[in-house]
């Protein structure tokens, strides 16, 4: 199977050198990736070469040695997270430990986190257009101001995934939407349909300094991206799976930020939802959040 | 079908012969191309970085052109209707221009959607059998589907009647009735269909009003068919194919009636939105009056909405309409106005303000710009070499014996 594989590529290589594209040896992995199939119709093997074609590749490009898991959903997990507005004092911290942990691309500059900053007594939540990300003051928080960080809300009822034309992105069970960087064809529609402005898109060819990766990754989470795919926050799916939490909670000076499994009684995060009064962005649009706002004090 | 082959294949002769003017036409559509083609090898190299298309408004220049081509493309059935329901002599003998018109328009958009890709490489995922294609579900998958059935009904039937106009017979209507029959609402469906790519999102209040599909084929019925009067008068200078006045008219008046529709749909949704004034104005607050200082779009919709409403008139009188000065500076005048409102007016304001409500004003780049010119010069192209090919057999100076 394996051999007819590759003799079947090697073929296709030789029919297409005369258009100029990249048919050596060395491009071996171009057509393997240019042939790979959807993720989710990999069997344990073909996901097993895949990760080991990509650990190489990625290891050549980074001078690193790289992991690339494929972790599955905890069983019967459902993840949600909390964030206690009282406490934000819009530091920034999660959007730049977030960088560093997921591989964004740092030019062009790729962020998964977005922290709305408004005035005391003006609108928001319903409207938004008098919030500012672009805030930049000597220290934080600012007197007469607030801060409310956004990100993928990880929607039960995600409109992404409804409209994309590939289904190259999709909830797993554990409830985290996430992305076949390598089956995305980079057509935005989910940008379109996303009402947080989670999605961000590798317009250019993403740079990542050698010194600044992370080469711990998960296939659906923080492993080096393409230039052309669409990509978003997936709770460090990297590490949630494995009972750790995600970075942006870890480095939060102030606690604002909570995470957990909604299905376990006994978590944080059914703590907050139950003791706590919280809501959800957008909630007119029945997208179902797991990602809840609340006030602890 | 082989027949068919061989007569075909023996007429592209014809392709090689014509007047300078023909040469000098083809050279300058071709020069476009490819100088189109060379900025989308640095698109492709670089990224979609070398667009002004951000995260912010993730769509801009080539899906506002997909959008008005789509309408361009549906514009057909304008003809069609009258042609084969209502049998109506002046336009049957020229609906198949019409047609070929449709074929170039829906090569463009499928042009202007690849250009759009940040993969093309893997666009094939999108297909069915051999991708993952998410249908029912995406409209984009629908989109895919609606588009190439119509490239391929529209091709069916003008190669079926060059085919039997080539060996000197009428078409058969049991062969084309069920074809008809099927390309009517299927021309409303590609450009219901991309309306509801947009519609179905509620992220995005603009295009999330029920309005938005009526006003796409009240918009579409208009800027089609006004670019085929203009290509109807060219075509009967420069050759033998005999288009009479009353085709025109009969064309120019269909027009006036759904320009009226269309400027109608826009004074109710321009009710709802000012009237109510609820935080949902913005979007169109920005387009018509700018927001928050931020004004690019608002000259061009003003333009377009006085285009529309002169052309409008113009269409409407009698006295303008026969006459050929007025009617072609309305016809140019509906499609500059339709271009701005089905394109640019409909696009960039789904994401002004943001989802969190940041503005970034767009207006295209120069790659964008050059490669759009030369998706355009290519769609010109194909439909001046494909009107070429089928002249002689349509004027009957070629005729195949069996």
């Amino acid at each position: 199977m394996n051999i007819n594989r590759r003799s079947f590529l090697k073929g296709t290589a030789a029919g297409l050198a005369a258009i100029g594209l990249p048919v050596s040896k060395s491009h071996a992995s171009f057509w393997e990736s240019f042939f790979q199939k959807h993720y989710r119709e990999m069997t344990d093997n073909e996901k097993d070469e895949v990760v080991k074609r990509l650990e190489v590749e990625y290891s050549a490009k980074y001078g690193k040695n790289f992991d690339v898991a494929t972790t599955k959903p905890i069983d019967g997990a459902l993840f949600g997270y909390g964030l206690d507005l009282s406490r934000c004092i819009g530091c920034r911290r999660c959007v730049y430990a977030c960088t560093a942990e997921n591989n964004q691309s740092r030019d062009p500059q790729i962020h998964y986190i977005s922290v709305l900053r408004f005035k005391q007594g003006e609108k928001w939540v319903n409207d938004l257009e008098g919030s500012d990300k672009y805030y930049d003051p000597e220290t934080v928080p600012e007197e007469g101001h607030f801060y409310m960080p956004v990100q993928c809300q990880q929607c039960e009822n995600p409109p992404c995934v409804k409209v994309c034309p590939t289904q190259a992105t999709w909830k797993d069970p554990d409830g985290i939407i996430v992305v076949d960087y390598n089956w995305c064809i980079g057509c935005r529609y989910c940008m379109a349909a996303c009402p947080y402005g989670a999605r961000k898109f590798n317009w250019g060819e993403p740079y990542l300094p050698e010194n600044e990766i992370n080469s711990q990754t998960h296939y659906l989470g923080n492993r080096p991206r393409l230039k052309g795919c669409v990509e978003k926050c997936t709770f460090c799916v990297q590490r949630t799976r494995l009972g750790k939490y995600p970075a942006c909670v870890e480095i939060c000076p102030v606690g604002a930020r909570k995470f957990g499994d909604l299905n376990d009684p006994a978590s944080e995060i059914r703590y907050c939802i139950e003791k706590k009064r919280v809501f959800r962005l957008k909630e007119d649009l029945n997208t179902l959040p797991k990602f809840y706002y609340f006030f602890a004090t | 079908m082989i027949q068919m082959i061989r007569n075909f294949t023996s007429l592209t002769t014809t392709l090689t012969k014509g007047p300078p003017l023909y040469f000098g036409w083809i050279l300058f559509l071709l020069m476009l191309v490819i100088i189109g083609a060379n900025t989308y090898m640095e698109q492709f190299n670089d990224g979609l970085i070398v667009t002004a298309m951000r995260d912010q408004v993730s769509w801009g220049f080539y899906i506002a052109n997909f959008t008005f081509l789509v309408g361009v493309a549906a514009a057909a059935v304008l003809l069609v209707i009258p042609a084969y329901l209502y049998n109506f002599k002046p336009i049957k003998e020229i609906v198949l221009f019409g047609e070929m018109l449709a074929v170039s328009a829906i090569l463009m958009c499928l042009l202007f959607v690849t250009v759009d890709l940040g993969r093309p490489l893997v666009g094939w995922h999108i297909l069915p059998l051999i991708g993952k294609m998410n249908f029912p579900s995406s409209l984009l998958a629908w989109d895919v589907i609606v588009l190439n059935g119509y490239l391929m009904i529209n091709l069916t039937v003008v190669l079926y009647v060059l085919h039997r106009l080539s060996i000197g017979k009428e078409y058969k209507m049991s062969i084309m009735w069920p074809i008809i029959i099927i390309s009517i609402p299927w021309a409303l469906s590609i450009h219901t269909v991309t309306a509801f790519l947009y519609n179905g999102l509620s992220s995005r209040p603009f295009w999330n009003a029920s309005i938005v599909a009526p006003r796409f084929i009240a918009s579409a019925l208009c800027s089609g068919p006004a670019l085929m009067i203009l290509i109807f008068q060219v075509l009967r200078k420069v050759s033998k194919v005999e288009i009479t006045d009353r085709a025109i008219f009969k064309i120019a008046e269909l027009i006036a009636y759904c320009m009226g529709v269309n400027l109608f749909l826009l004074g109710a949704e321009l009710f709802k939105e000012f009237y109510s004034g609820s935080v949902h104005l913005a979007p169109m607050q920005y387009l018509f009056f700018g927001l928050h200082h931020h004004n690019t779009l608002v000259p061009f919709m003003w333009t377009s909405l006085i285009f529309n409403s002169t052309a409008f008139f113009l269409f409407l009188t009698t006295r303008t309409r026969h006459n050929f000065f007025a009617l072609n500076i309305a016809c140019l005048l509906i499609i500059a106005g339709v271009y701005l409102e089905k394109g640019m007016g409909l696009v960039i304001p789904g994401f002004i303000p943001g989802t969190l409500g940041e503005i970034y004003e767009y207006l295209p780049s120069r790659a964008e710009l050059l490669i759009s010119l030369g998706v355009w010069a290519f769609g010109a192209l194909f439909f001046t070499l494909f009107v070429k090919f089928a002249l002689p057999i349509y004027t009957g100076e070629k005729r195949f014996t069996k």
